[in-house]
């Protein structure tokens, strides 16, 4: 395989793009109600749903198997709600419990229905799907061939299956979405208001069991399950609104699933390598993306949380750069006391003080008006700290210094207008307004 | 439980001497169980209109589990509960509903505004979206609780005691004539303290009714009207002057029903039908 074929890829592709965003989007409510795991509890118990509905009806069309599904996955959550309440386990275990136990039976039944002699049904393509069998043979060389009427006659029953599943669950949402939201955050105003939160959870249920299952035959359920949780909880990581939550697990569901078909195909086929298996592909390049979200979030990211650090111990240093130097000129000491400061930062927080104003270029450096005003206020709040500490909080005098010292860098201070510290000091009172100053951070 | 119950406990309403169709909420004979342990037994309450209400007791009284039962919220083993003589179903858009904070994920991607429009969704009705006009209305409704600068904040970045006036506000705008609060007051700041008790007053001052679970005897007389009195039974509820007195308190917190709490726990061990 070399490249991107429009016979071996193009409704492979199609399809993988469509189960990803339907999951992608149902999932955005499973994980804002914490029950990600549903996804992987429903997308396994419909196995024997499956199997019944096709013993029964002794068909495999997409109705009867959607109406299997269906009732297998309103079952699980009752069955989960169930062992949650008279086993009074917590809700990850139930639905471990329920699930594992109905794919079991699912398992026993494919086997009996195999001896049977009519199988038509394997457990192994429930968990990788099959995307090759929806190969387009006879397919146009060229893109401009696709816009004829043969193209709609060529598409394969589990994509047009998809895409109606996709119509569905956006419609769902779209119509609910207020309803969805106020459910998932609050069920017991939801239900107060007429807006039945068991109702609209089950419903929601019924929609991911059916996904589930119209995804199952071409991408298998850990495809389905990778994309139920992942471009949702990347989302969630990224968006504080659910509204742009739901279009980044949408982008994120696509870019997954195309990303991860292309890595799975047309990469290894550049390097001479055979194709490796699309579906595991698309779930790696999903758990990716969460991987990403976590390192890149806004909010909660290492990064932007390391840069926060960083700040916030800049500009600490910088505090105790300043209030070491009043310090020293208030005692007429010719250096300031040893701040505790390595070399590399205290060079870090002169250079952050001189660029903000707060200390006078060349050496030694000296305060500026603006940078004896700021230190000025460094040592108040201290001092502040310290006599509301012993006065109020009731500490021994000798016991307050090193909680002041962290204290001193909050923009809080003890109200009041003491004259001295509880070691004697004088604490230099307030100055109301700021003189002009260049703060940079 | 059996089919013939309601029907007499209907019989039984209307003859209760204290009982009136106007009353914003009547319980009659209410018994609420968890996993078989009863939590409230034999309730009988009648709120009289327009009044600020406390319902105080110990932990485990059952003070949420009247206001949940009453609205339908957990089932009810027997009882039967009207507003203004109507079953809830049909007194829905009248009722108000503040749970405790702590029962809602403050983590969820909603703005302060968008948590406040909530309490218009029963307003809206179903499928369709929130307009200008219903957001305006939540805008006023955050303005009244002192939040109008908040109202773009997603919910985590606020404080406690902000997020109580934000539920606050969505309760206003469901503009209701009865309101349950579960808990306003806990664990908030001072000034939430004093938001929360204008906003109260202000809703009896246009004729609503609220009934508060509440924690702090002290402040009872101070915020409320008339108090109920809860410990799996009402002991007694009534004007705070009246009934509010060391003798109920000492009925409520003290030893004399904990023969009915054992009973209790006998039910739910299965030592008793």
């Amino acid at each position: 395989m070399n490249g991107f074929g429009i016979g071996a890829d193009l409704f492979p592709l199609l399809a993988a793009v469509l189960a990803a965003l339907t999951c992608g989007l149902l999932g955005n409510f499973l994980v804002l109600r914490r029950l990600s795991l549903m996804g992987d509890a429903i997308s396994h118990s419909v196995l024997p749903g499956l199997v019944i509905a096709f013993l029964i009806a002794a068909s495999r069309s997409p109705l009867v198997m959607f109406l299997g599904a269906a009732v297998a996955g309103v079952a699980t959550v009752v069955l989960v709600e169930l062992v949650k309440r008279l086993g009074r386990v917590e809700p990850g275990a139930a639905m471990g419990v329920v699930f594992s136990v109905l794919f079991a039976l699912g398992v026993l039944l494919i086997r009996q229905v195999e001896s049977l002699g009519n199988i038509d049904l394997d457990a192994d393509c429930v968990l990788h799907g099959q995307l090759e069998t929806l190969a387009w043979f006879g397919a146009p060389d060229s893109w401009s061939d696709l816009l004829s009427p043969a193209t709609l006659g060529a598409v394969p029953r589990q994509v047009w299956t998809l895409l109606g599943m996709f119509a569905l669950a956006s419609v769902f949402v779209a119509a609910l979405f207020k309803e969805l939201r106020l459910a998932a955050f609050d069920p017991a105003l939801a239900t107060s208001q007429g807006f039945s939160a068991p109702a609209l959870h089950y419903a929601l249920m019924v929609l991911v069991a059916g996904a589930t299952v119209a995804s199952f035959e071409a991408v298998g359920s850990i495809l389905v399950i990778a994309m139920l949780i992942c471009p949702a909880a990347a989302a969630r990581l990224l968006t504080d609104r659910l509204l742009p939550q739901i279009a980044v697990s949408l982008l994120a569901a696509l870019v997954a699933a195309a990303g991860g078909y292309l890595g799975a195909t047309a990469v290894p086929g550049a390097f001479g390598l055979g194709a490796v298996n699309a579906a595991g592909s698309m779930s790696v390049a999903a758990g990716v993306l969460v991987a990403g979200a976590v390192v890149a979030s806004p909010r909660h990211g290492l990064v932007s949380s390391w840069l926060r650090r960083r700040a916030l111990a800049l500009s600490v240093a910088r505090d105790d750069l300043l209030a070491g130097l009043y310090r020293a000129a208030e005692s007429g000491a010719p250096t300031p006391a040893h701040t505790g400061l390595s070399a590399v930062r205290m060079a870090r927080a002169s250079g952050s003080a001189r660029r903000a104003g707060l200390l006078s270029t060349g050496e030694p450096a000296r305060l500026t008006p603006a940078g004896e005003h700021a230190a000025r206020e460094v040592v108040r709040r201290h001092r502040l700290w310290e006599h509301y500490l012993v006065e109020e909080a009731g500490l021994a005098p000798d016991h307050v210094h090193p909680t002041a010292e962290k204290l001193e860098h909050t923009p809080l201070a003890p109200a009041g207008d003491p004259a001295t510290d509880p070691h004697g000091r004088p604490i230099p009172p307030a100055l109301a307004p700021d003189p002009p100053s260049r703060d940079i951070s | 439980m059996n089919a013939a119950a309601p029907l007499a406990h209907t019989a039984t309403l209307a003859d209760r001497p204290e009982h009136s169709p106007e009353s914003p909420l009547s319980i009659h004979a209410m018994t609420v169980a968890y996993h078989r342990k009863p939590v409230l037994w034999d309730v009988d309450y009648d709120a009289p209109a327009n009044r600020l209400i406390a319902i105080v007791g110990p932990n485990g009284a059952g003070k949420s589990t009247l206001i949940k039962g009453a609205m339908g919220l957990v089932p009810r083993a027997s009882g039967l509960v009207e507003f203004w003589g109507q079953p809830y179903r049909a007194a829905r858009s009248r009722v108000g509903y503040v749970p405790q904070r702590e029962t809602v994920d403050w983590d969820f991607p909603v703005s302060a505004l968008d948590v406040v429009c909530m309490g218009r969704y029963r307003s809206i009705g179903w499928c369709r979206p929130v307009s200008g006009a219903h957001k305006r209305a939540a805008m006023a409704c955050l303005d009244r609780v002192g939040l109008a600068g908040y109202a773009g904040r997603q919910i985590s970045q606020l404080s406690g005691g902000q997020q109580q006036r934000v539920f606050l506000a969505r309760a206003l705008a469901q503009e209701a004539d009865l309101y349950f609060m579960d808990e306003p007051f806990a664990g908030v700041d001072a000034a939430t303290e004093r938001a929360i008790v204008e906003v109260l007053r202000e809703l009896r001052g246009r004729g609503k009714t609220v009934i508060c679970v509440h924690h702090d005897l002290q402040t009872v007389a101070d915020y409320f009207d008339e108090v109920i009195l809860l410990n799996m039974r009402v002991v007694a509820a009534g004007p705070v002057r009246t009934v509010f007195t060391r003798d109920n308190l000492h009925k409520t917190y003290g030893g004399r029903l904990t023969l009915l709490s054992e009973a209790a726990e006998a039910i739910a061990r299965g030592e008793v039908g």
